[in-house]
């Protein structure tokens, strides 16, 4: 509860700061806040890659952004009703569909009665594998994540094209 | 420059331990939290907190972009060949019981060393290799 709470307020932070820099840092340390939470529902795994990812990639991708461009956000020029408006919305409809969720821990719900417990019961036996989430992730699920490595793979591919990282200068370039 | 001359000793000192953080996250995965996915990252920061630290121009001399660039597409190509082995072996598509024949939980155990190995790769070199390209366009 006290790290929600101070989620909420870094979020606050984040969207009344103008300075860029405070807002990297801030939502780094957002990032960290997040991988607690985790940490406090047993996710260690997910935990580990957000504080990894979310607090230091990002921040010091946004860092070297921010050492590109300005660092002072420029005052919005049109009204912020309609995105507010967006915003509550959009809110409203997931609060909405939180109703219908299974209270939080329950151990009867339909995702925790389909192949969890083959995978719980089977994973160290058949993997040889004591930490279930690698059995799943590397094994069971094996075409997910490599789906997941094309996807970094990809990315990673179309943000150095859009970048143009290393260019080779061609001869036509010169006469053009 | 001679002002961070304790910025230069410390992260020297902190270089091999974040990459044998790493190396632990990545091969004690199969045990604890951890796998391709994190280790690649803290790899990644290794490099970056290097390159930080030292300057672009010297993180180039040491990692350079002509060994990062293929690390992208090498660990998927590792990841895709893993399963197009099982296959040839007789099994199908990433089953790792086939690398084992004997011993499927081997198998099963070696398979995740090296899908895991492939997910590091492209992480890492992704990583790097975005870094490099946001850093060096200057200003």
């Amino acid at each position: 509860m006290v790290l929600l709470t101070l989620l909420a307020a870094i979020t606050v932070g984040i969207v009344r700061l103008r300075n860029l820099f405070g807002v990297v840092v801030l939502s780094g340390i957002y990032s960290f806040m997040m991988a607690s939470v985790l940490i406090v529902l047993d996710a260690v795994d997910v935990a580990m890659t957000e504080a990894s990812v979310g607090a230091g990639i990002s921040t010091v991708l946004m860092l070297t952004v921010l050492f590109l461009t300005k660092s002072r956000e420029t005052v919005p020029t049109h009204t912020p009703i309609l995105p507010l408006i967006v915003a509550i919305v959009t809110g409203a409809a997931l609060l909405y569909g939180t109703v219908d969720l299974p209270p939080f821990g329950a151990a009867d719900t339909v995702v925790h009665q389909h192949v969890a417990p083959t995978y719980l019961a089977e994973a160290l036996e058949k993997t040889s594998a004591p930490n279930v989430v690698t059995a799943v992730l590397a094994s069971y699920r094996g075409y997910d994540t490599l789906g997941e490595v094309t996807v970094i793979f990809t990315a990673g591919i179309a943000v150095l094209m859009l970048l143009g990282g290393r260019r080779p200068r061609r001869k036509n370039d010169d006469q053009a | 420059m001679k002002l961070d001359l304790i910025l230069r000793i410390a992260t020297k000192l902190l270089l091999p331990f974040i990459l044998l953080f790493g190396l632990y996250v990545q091969f004690h995965g199969d045990y604890g939290p951890g796998g391709g996915f994190q280790a690649g990252v803290i790899a990644a920061a290794m490099v970056i907190l290097y390159a930080i630290t030292f300057g672009l121009e010297a993180a180039k001399r040491a990692v350079p972009p002509a060994v990062v660039e293929p690390m992208i597409p090498l660990g998927v190509l590792l990841f895709a060949g893993v399963g197009v082995v099982t296959m040839l072996l007789g099994d199908n598509y990433l089953a790792y019981n086939a690398l084992d024949p004997h011993n499927p939980a081997h198998g099963q155990h070696l398979g995740i060393l090296l899908v895991e190995l492939g997910v590091l790769i492209t992480v890492a070199g992704t990583m790097i290799a975005l870094f490099y390209a946001f850093a060096g366009r200057g200003r």
